[in-house]
């Protein structure tokens, strides 16, 4: 590739995808490399989806004050670009009276540092009237009005959406294998191409030591922390609250928590791994997840479990700072490359606080930033069957029949939502990213009775045999063939004797 | 948006509706089908095997074969019906909104609808197997679908989890499209689906039947390259130590189906333990003049008793809207029916005083095999009001009753009665000796 990008950000995950929109306002030329088959494929996929408040970690950690600043910016980021979150409100739930003094210390260090609205609620009778299904044994909460839930997956496609509405090239399935530089232009060798570029964002996610290490940069390594999940159904339990234990020295502890789509999830656990592709539950894990939410929701409905998933943290040991565990952003020696690494939880809550610190480097590396005439911050709602007035569906589908053609019956979500996904902007491509963009496949059969049809829209739309319409990308493949093949050799054969 | 009218309106194709559908019709109301398919016919279309009709016609028949003699019923009948429209909502006022493609929505006002809906199959979330999650995991019913509809094969070499009639069913049929199927692993002592496609899908074709065993591992990260299966004890805990790993490209779950019951509760009617809707013996739900009828209310493993259950169905609707639509007729009130034991469920869930003097069909089945037993109903004081032998009971079989309690001797006072599946007294007493 002959174009030299301004800046080319490695990684397409929440971190990679807000770096790019908010870019992408100014007048610069822009990339965003990804080596799976979609973006939003690594931890992005597999987290709680809450923005945090902010107040749980501790003061020397930076993350503490980007989750602070991080969660103001998603009111305005929500108005634009129309993702899925709201703010419900989080509950800290003190189970023994000695737990109170550490909620109140929570609260007055939250208040100092700026987060709104949080208050100690004694008064059970009033816990149980915001969430009735909070245990019995609750004797305290400290509530966060402004802690909230977002679609992590469709935050960042609405991200990288509008971020190529605006002029951000996306190139997907193209792996980053080695980085070199001549002349103050980075040379960026993939799978199966070159890119050139003056500055480099490396957003890799677990990935981001070994991105490091390319520009011979080894001041931190990654080290994968597993967080287990289970998912209900919609129709077996609905909180108001997202209910979290008193916090243990790794983790926000095992939480019960509602989705942005009215399911219920409880987890995670946190484990530490050494293969950074290990995603897999285990059995073990799967218990101390059940028994963590049954302490702060006894009856959760195990019998309505509709999936069960786990997501990887990137935990970094920083060598310099020996700090473990917190973001790792820096403008480093290497000029014109950023590190954004380590950003486990609360990066998702923390991505545009994140973004605006990548704005201030690049500024300090001499990058003229212009606000482009034409930007445009605006990322259009996705239009929902399930939005609409039943007046207004039958205009829909008047205008355009693909909205009365239902390929998911447990969502309701007709072949238009589909048909969009795909030709939107950074569109699906496989089966997951439909399912990831517009629910298909989300619901209590777990596509079931989606899938073939998925499948047979995918192929058509992107002219491959359904046969090549993977889950995910490459060796994903549904189908290994046609039933027929055999027999159809055999009668030709026939008929040329 | 377009409006009609019709005396009935019918949700499904399959089986349970197209019978009920050709019962109104010969009384003369109107009646629509809605199907969400391209065609008529549900499951049955993609049940290319023989094994249907048996009661019904006397005949062993295909899926395919079974169901295009209701189809051409409802042709001769000129019965309406719409394809490609799915229901996407029905009110307590009897108001059915669907939408297709052509006509967009769809408001009909109906005096009776007939829920016809079948069932779904349950997924691997729903059993909560740890692991990956590659490609290559599909519900049996799925990969039916891709082979004898789409003509497509999901894998080469199977493992299928559980030994419902569909997974077995699917594990000769695989076996004869060329694919390799290493092992049907069940997590009770026995198979869960019915003898006859044990030996005749399974044994006929030397395909291993791992009882009392469980997949507790799936491997592979992007498509499916095996399982790992464990012992379970008597509780279904898992042995330690017992695993075994199987090389596998795909895994095929057969673990059971649920009514589909999304449009039966968004409209308000209750659901019982088995995920159907409650209903009486008219069929008739807990709303009024709203029936329901085959897998929708209850998962059958014979398509005649579908059939038949729908009739039945139909029947009542035609009497509802003959005598009850639009008069306020008082209720002698209800008998409240109870699953006992061994009873896993039972329909009706209740029985109106005012029919008691009409046969009443009770429809269960039981939670374990047993051998010699005896079915008895009841009453809120342990009177035995009824009781008949039964040689033999599998939770696979659907057991059925047809009792008129008024020619009985003993009458129901109470509220609520009992049905239960007990061991014959004097079966103890000969086993005893045995001993
Ligand atoms: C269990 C769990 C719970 C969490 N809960 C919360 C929460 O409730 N709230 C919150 O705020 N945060 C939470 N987080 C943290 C949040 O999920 C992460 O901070 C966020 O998703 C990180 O996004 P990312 O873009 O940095 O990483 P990723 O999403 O992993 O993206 C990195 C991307 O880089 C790509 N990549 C890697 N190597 C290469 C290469 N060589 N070439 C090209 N591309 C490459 C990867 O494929 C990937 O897509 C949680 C995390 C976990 C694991
Ligand atoms: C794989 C399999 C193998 C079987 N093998 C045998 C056998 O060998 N012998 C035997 O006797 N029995 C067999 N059975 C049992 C028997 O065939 C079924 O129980 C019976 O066909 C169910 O009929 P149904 O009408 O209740 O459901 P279905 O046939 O499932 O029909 C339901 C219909 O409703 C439609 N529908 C659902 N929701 C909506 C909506 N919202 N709007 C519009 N339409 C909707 C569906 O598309 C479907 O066509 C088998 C069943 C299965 C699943």
């Amino acid at each position: 590739m002959t174009t030299i990008f301004d800046v080319l950000i490695i990684g397409g995950g929440v971190t990679g995808c807000c770096i790019a929109r908010t870019l992408s306002k100014y007048a610069i030329n822009i990339a965003v490399l990804e080596k799976d088959a979609d973006i939003a494929s690594g931890t992005t996929k597999g987290n709680s989806g809450v923005v945090h408040a902010g107040y749980a970690s501790s003061r020397e950690y930076v993350r503490r004050n980007l989750c602070i600043r991080g969660n103001k910016l998603y009111t305005q980021a929500n108005e634009e670009l129309n993702f899925p979150f709201i703010r419900n409100g989080s509950f800290v739930v003190a189970l023994e009276d000695k737990q109170i003094k550490y909620l109140e210390g929570e609260r007055k260090r939250g208040i100092e540092d700026g987060i709104s609205g949080l208050e100690l609620i004694l008064d059970k009778e009033k816990i149980r009237y915001m969430e009735p299904n909070l245990t019995d044994d609750v004797v305290g909460v400290l509530h966060a009005p402004t802690a909230g839930i977002v679609s992590p997956y469709e935050l960042t496609f609405a991200l990288a959406e509008n971020a190529a509405m605006n002029g951000v090239s996306f190139f997907r399935n193209e792996k980053v294998k080695r980085i070199s530089r001549q002349n103050y232009v980075f040379k960026v060798k993939t799978s199966s191409n070159e890119f050139k570029a003056h500055n480099i964002i490396n957003a890799a996610g677990l990935y981001a030591a070994k991105i490091s290490k390319m520009v011979g940069l080894d001041y931190f390594d990654i080290m994968p922390r597993k967080g287990e999940y289970i998912l209900f159904d919609r129709n077996a339990l609905h909180l108001n609250k997202i209910l979290f234990p008193i916090p243990t020295k790794v983790s926000k502890g095992i939480l019960v928590c509602p989705t942005i789509h009215g399911n219920t999830f409880v987890g995670p656990n946190a484990q530490n791994i050494t293969d950074k592709k290990d995603i897999a539950t285990t059995e073990a894990g799967l218990k101390e997840i059940l028994d963590g939410g049954r302490m702060l929701v006894p009856n959760l409905p195990t019998r309505a479990s509709i999936r069960n998933f786990a997501g990887l943290r990137a935990v970094p040991y920083n060598s310099i700072s020996d700090k473990i565990g917190d973001f790792i952003i820096d403008n480093t020696d290497v000029y014109g490359f950023i590190n954004v690494a380590g950003i486990l939880s609360p990066g998702l809550t923390s991505c545009f606080a994140i973004a605006e610190k990548v704005e201030e480097f690049l500024k300090l590396l001499g990058l003229e930033l212009k606000i482009k005439e034409d930007y445009n911050p605006i990322r259009p709602k996705p239009q929902r069957f399930k939005d609409f007035s039943k007046a207004e569906l039958d205009e829909k589908i008047k205008e355009d029949p693909t909205w009365g053609r239902i390929i998911c019956r447990c969502e309701t979500i007709p072949e238009k939502e589909i048909l969009d996904a795909i030709h939107a902007p950074v569109g699906a491509r496989t089966v997951d990213g439909i399912k990831f963009r517009c629910r298909p496949g989300m619901g209590r059969c777990q596509g079931g009775f989606c899938r073939p049809r998925v499948i047979e829209i995918l192929s058509r739309e992107l002219y491959i045999p359904p046969e090549e319409v993977t889950k995910r990308g490459e060796y994903t493949s549904f189908l290994v063939g046609k039933t027929k093949d055999r027999f159809m050799e055999i009668t030709e054969r026939e008929e040329l004797e | 948006m377009k409006s009609y009218k019709s005396d009935v309106v019918i949700i499904g194709s399959g089986a349970a509706g197209l019978a009920s559908a050709i019962e109104i019709k010969k009384e003369d109301l109107s009646v629509l089908i809605i199907e969400r398919d391209k065609e008529l016919g549900g499951i049955t279309l993609q049940c290319i095997h023989n094994g249907f009709g048996l009661k019904e016609f006397q005949e062993e028949l295909t899926g395919p074969e079974y169901i295009q003699r209701f189809i051409n019923q409802v042709l001769d009948l000129k019965i309406p019906y719409l394809l490609d429209t799915m229901v996407i909502e029905i009110t307590k006022d009897k108001l059915v909104y669907a939408v297709n493609n052509e006509e967009g929505l769809i408001e009909i006002q109906a005096k009776a609808i007939i829920l016809a809906m079948g069932c779904r199959e349950r997924t691997r979330g729903a059993i909560n197997i740890p692991g990956f999650r590659p490609a290559g995991i599909y519900t049996a019913g799925q990969a039916q679908r891709f082979v004898n509809i789409e003509g497509y094969l999901p894998g080469n070499s199977y493992v299928i989890l559980g030994s419902g009639d569909i997974g077995m069913i699917m594990a000769r049929r695989l076996t004869w499209e060329g694919c390799e199927v290493k092992a049907v692993v069940e997590i009770l002592p026995y198979v869960s689906g019915l003898l006859r496609n044990q030996v005749q899908c399974l044994e006929d074709y030397d395909i291993p039947l791992i009882t009392s065993y469980t997949v507790t591992k799936i491997h592979g990260k992007d498509r499916v390259q095996g399982v790992t299966i464990s012992k379970v004890d008597r509780n279904f805990d898992r042995i330690i130590g017992s695993e075994k790993f199987i090389e596998c490209d795909t895994l095929l779950l057969s673990v059971g189906l649920i009514p589909e019951n999304e449009l039966t509760l968004n409209a308000g009617a209750d659901l019982s333990k088995n995920g159907g809707p409650i209903v009486d013996n008219n069929l008739e739900t807990t709303i009024e003049g709203v029936f329901a009828c085959g897998n929708v209310l209850q998962v059958h493993d014979l398509v005649d008793l579908v059939s038949a259950e729908a009739q039945r169905a139909g029947k009542n609707a035609i009497e509802y809207i003959n005598t009850r639509y639009g008069n306020d007729i008082p209720s002698q009130g209800k008998i409240k029916c109870i699953a006992g034991d061994n009873v896993n469920y039972i329909k009706p869930d209740f029985i109106n005083r005012e029919d008691l003097s009409k046969d009443v069909i009770f429809t269960f089945r039981v939670n374990f095999p047993d051998r010699r037993v005896q079915i008895q109903i009841k009453d809120e004081e342990n009177n035995v009001i009824y009781k008949r032998k039964k040689v033999y009971v599998i939770p696979s079989e659907m057991v059925e009753l047809k009792i008129n309690f008024d020619k009985l001797e003993n009458k129901i006072e109470s509220d609520s009665i009992v049905i239960e599946v007990i061991p014959r007294p004097e079966v103890l007493i000969e086993e005893d000796e045995v001993l």
